[in-house]
C-alpha cells in the first residue's frame, strides 16, 4: 500500500523502532529563541552535555524584544536578562544567533523559510507551536517544550509516537479578497480547538494548490490552533521556486539532487489517511472571531452569535465566558464592533506579501480617529524589503505606526500590548483571553480585514472602503 | 525526575472547557531563566478574582486539578507545567489534553490523567458536595478515585504506556536515548549532502 506524504518523511528520519516505545526520530533543523531555551541550556551544563549538532541549530531573538529603540538596551530588565542569557549560552555551545540588531533577526519561523533553511522533506521543531508553519513547505515541523529542546540539543533526536494522518481537501478557488488566513479560520471554527489531536494534517486540493508559499505558511501556521501535531503541504514547483536562490538552499547538482528527492514527496495515489476533511473555497468569505479561543469565528457579514443557539452545553457557557470577556452582545453586526488597535504582524501574517496586500489597501487613505495601526515586520529582511518598495511611506503617510521585526504584539511579551479592555483587530493566531495584554480583547482577523478595520475603525473589508 | 506511583490530595474542580496555555501562564511570566519560580503566574488573571476556585480556603494546598476539557490548547511553553508544579499540583485530571501541554507533562513529572468527560463531570459532582475533598490518582493501576462506600468513584485514566513507565521509574529521556548514539552516529553517516546546514 502507498504512504501518505506525512508518513514518507516520518519513515526517512526513524533513528530506531522498537516495540512500545516511540520511535526515535532525527531532526534536520532545530530553531531556537530566547524564551523556551534557557533551562534546556542549563540541563546540558548541569549534566556536562554538548550540544551533539551545533551546525544543524539556529537561534534568533523575537518574543521579547522591542521594536522600537532597538539599537539601544533593552528597557525591561527581565526581558534583556532572557535575551543576554540566549547570547552567552549561543556563544558558550558555539550555536549561530541572529540577535537584535543583525540583519537575520526577526521572528524565527519567518527567518527559516527566508534563508533557504526550511526545505522539503526535513523535520524541525523549535520550543514554539507555531513551528508547524514550516509543514508549507513538505517538511514535517512541530513545536516542543523545553525539555525537548534540551534532549534535541544533547542528542539531534526526538522520541515521538507516531501520529494519526488527516487530510484537508479544499476544493475549488478562494473568491477575490478571501485569503488564506481566513480559509484557516473557516476551518478552525467547523472543527474546533480540538479536532486536529493526534494528527498530522496534509492540506490539499486545488484551493490549496493555488496559494503561494506565504499563503501555505499563514495556513500551517494555525495548525496548531484546531491541535493539530503538525500541518503539511506537498511541495511543487511553487515550492522549488521559492527556495531556489535562497542563502543556504542547495546549489548546483545539491539544488538538482534535492529536487529529484522533493518530487517524490506527494501522497501516493493508493495511501489511506485516518480521516478527512472537505471543504469548499468558492463559498468562503472574510471571517472572524468573536470569542476567546480560534475555534469561535464567524463570516464578518455575520452577527455576534447567541450562547443558546449552541447545541453543546460546554459550547454554550464557553460562548457566555467569551462575550462577557470580549464585552459584545449577541446578534451585533460584526461590522458594527469598533476596534481601538490593528496589528498587522506575527509568524502569521508579517511577511513581505502581507505587508504588500496592506499596503496596497490602505494607499490613500487614513487610519481612523481613535483607532491606531502597528505594522510590525516578521523580520529585519522583510521590514528592508518593505522599505525598499515605499510600503513605510504608505504605511506611516495614513498615519500608521512603522516598527521593528519580532513577535511584538502577537503575545505582548515586550512593551507592544493592549490596555484592559482595549479592543484589536489582529493579523496574528491567538484570541485568548490576555493574551496580547491583560484583559485584552482580541479578534483574529485577515490581512484586507486587518487594513480595511484600520480605515474604517470598525470591523470592516476592503468592500466597504468603497462604498 | 522524581519517581510517581500514586498520589492522594486535595482537589480543585476547574469547571472550564479550552484552559489555554495563557491562562494557564501569561506570557509576561515567560520570562525566568530557572524552572521555579512560576507558582505567582499560574491562573493569574482569574486569581485577581476572589472568588476564582483557587482562592477558596477550602482548597488550600490542594494537588489535584480537575478541568473541562482541551486543557492546555495553545502555546508550546513548558512554563505552564512547571507553573503547575511549583503551585503544588502534580496531577492534572480532564477529558482531552492539548498534545504538547501532555508531552510535556510527561517530561517535566506531572500526570495529565485523560478520563472520560463524564467522570470528569461525576468528579466535579463530588467535590461540589465535598469541598476541599481529596482525590487519588494511582499510575500503577491508572485509577483516579474519590469518595468512600457505595457511591465512591473509581474509573480508569489513559496515559500512554512508554510515558507511565518513564513517571513509575523517575526516567531522564536524555539519559535513555544517549545509550542509542551510536545507532543515531550511524544514521547520520547516510543523511544526504545536500541537507542544510547552518555552520559551513
Amino acid at each position: 500500500m502507498g504512504k501518505t506524504l506525512a508518513e514518507k518523511v516520518w519513515d526517512e528520519h526513524v533513528v530506531r523502532s522498537a516495540e512500545g516505545e516511540p520511535d526515535l526520530l532525527y531532526i534536520d533543523l532545530h530553531l531556537i529563541h530566547e524564551v523556551t531555551s534557557p533551562q534546556a541550556f542549563d540541563g546540558l551544563r548541569l549534566a556536562g552535555r554538548q550540544v551533539r549538532r551545533p551546525d544543524l541549530t539556529l537561534a534568533t531573538e523575537d518574543h521579547n524584544v522591542p521594536t522600537i529603540d532597538w539599537d539601544k538596551p533593552i528597557a525591561d530588565p527581565v526581558s534583556k536578562t532572557q535575551v543576554d542569557t540566549l547570547r552567552k549560552n549561543a556563544a558558550e555551545f558555539g550555536v549561530r544567533l541572529h540577535p537584535l540588531g543583525d540583519i537575520e533577526q526577526g521572528i524565527v519561523h519567518v527567518v527559516g523559510p527566508q534563508l533557504g533553511l526550511t526545505q522539503p522533506g526535513m523535520t524541525i521543531v523549535c520550543g514554539d507551536s507555531h513551528t508547524s508553519t514550516h509543514g508549507a513547505f513538505g517538511a514535517i515541523a512541530f513545536g516542543i517544550g523545553t525539555s525537548e529542546v534540551e534532549h534535541v540539543l544533547a542528542t539531534q533526536t526526538l522520541m515521538q509516537a507516531k501520529p494519526k494522518t488527516m487530510a484537508v481537501t479544499v476544493n475549488g478557488s478562494l473568491p477575490a479578497g478571501v485569503t488564506a488566513k481566513d480559509l484557516v479560520l473557516t476551518l478552525i471554527t467547523h472543527t474546533g480547538t480540538g479536532g486536529g489531536q493526534g494528527y498530522i494534517v496534509e492540506y490539499r486540493g486545488q484551493a490549496i494548490e493555488e496559494l503561494s508559499m506565504e499563503g501555505r505558511m499563514t495556513v500551517c501556521n494555525m495548525s496548531i490552533e484546531w491541535g493539530a501535531k503538525a500541518g503539511m503541504i506537498a511541495p511543487d514547483q511553487t515550492t522549488f521556486d521559492y527556495i531556489e536562490g535562497k542563502p543556504e538552499a542547495p546549489k548546483g547538482a545539491d539544488w538538482d539532487a534535492a529536487v529529484a528527492h522533493w518530487k517524490t514527496l506527494v501522497t501516493d495515489p493508493d495511501a489511506t489517511f485516518d480521516e478527512e476533511i472537505v471543504l469548499d473555497a468558492s463559498t468562503m468569505t472574510p471571517f472572524v472571531t468573536w470569542g476567546t479561543n480560534p475555534g469561535q469565528g464567524a463570516p464578518l457579514g455575520g452577527v455576534v452569535p447567541t450562547p443558546s443557539d449552541f447545541e453543546e452545553e460546554s459550547d454554550r457557557i464557553a460562548a457566555e465566558k467569551a462575550l462577557e470577556y470580549m464585552g459584545l452582545e449577541a446578534g451585533t453586526p460584526l461590522r458594527d464592533v469598533k476596534v481601538d488597535t490593528v496589528f498587522v504582524g506575527s509568524c502569521t501574517n508579517g511577511r513581505i506579501e502581507d505587508l504588500r496586500l496592506a499596503a496596497e489597501i490602505i494607499k490613500g487613505h487614513k487610519v481612523a480617529d481613535g483607532t491606531r495601526l502597528l505594522v510590525v515586520p516578521g523580520s529585519v529582511r522583510v521590514r528592508i524589503q518593505a522599505m525598499e518598495e515605499g510600503l513605510d511611506k504608505i504605511f506611516t503617510d495614513a498615519g500608521a505606526e512603522w516598527r521593528g521585526a519580532g513577535c511584538s504584539m502577537c503575545l505582548g511579551m515586550n512593551p507592544d500590548q493592549l490596555a484592559p479592555q482595549e479592543r484589536s483587530a489582529s493579523t496574528s493566531n491567538r484570541n485568548f483571553e490576555g493574551r496580547q495584554g491583560k484583559g485584552g480583547r482580541t479578534h483574529l482577523v485577515s490581512i484586507p480585514v486587518a487594513a480595511a478595520t484600520a480605515v474604517r475603525g470598525t470591523l470592516s473589508s476592503p468592500a466597504d472602503l468603497e462604498v | 525526575m522524581e519517581k510517581f506511583s500514586s498520589h492522594t490530595g486535595v482537589a480543585v474542580p476547574l469547571k472550564r472547557s479550552n484552559v489555554d496555555t495563557d491562562q494557564i501562564i501569561p506570557a509576561v511570566y515567560l520570562k525566568r531563566v530557572t524552572r521555579s519560580g512560576f507558582e505567582d503566574g499560574l491562573f493569574s488573571a482569574w486569581r485577581s478574582d476572589p472568588e476564582f476556585v483557587l482562592n477558596q480556603p477550602q482548597y488550600e494546598g490542594a494537588s489535584v486539578l480537575v478541568a473541562g476539557p482541551d486543557f492546555g490548547t495553545g502555546s508550546s511553553r513548558e512554563h505552564a507545567v512547571w507553573a503547575l508544579q511549583n503551585y503544588g499540583f502534580k496531577a492534572v485530571i480532564s477529558a482531552r489534553f492539548a498534545d504538547i501541554f501532555r508531552g510535556n507533562s510527561g517530561k517535566a513529572g506531572l500526570v495529565a490523567a485523560q478520563v472520560d468527560e463524564k467522570v470528569v463531570q461525576r468528579i466535579w459532582d463530588y467535590l461540589d458536595e465535598h469541598p476541599g475533598a481529596t482525590v487519588t490518582v494511582d499510575l500503577e493501576s491508572r485509577t483516579v478515585s474519590a469518595g468512600e462506600g457505595p457511591d465512591a468513584i473509581v474509573d480508569s485514566f489513559d496515559i500512554d504506556d512508554y510515558t507511565r513507565w518513564r513517571l513509575l521509574e523517575g526516567l531522564d529521556d536524555v539519559g535513555i536515548t544517549l545509550g542509542h548514539a551510536d545507532v543515531i552516529s550511524s544514521f547520520e553517516s547516510t543523511r544526504p549532502s545536500w541537507k542544510p546546514v547552518t555552520q559551513h
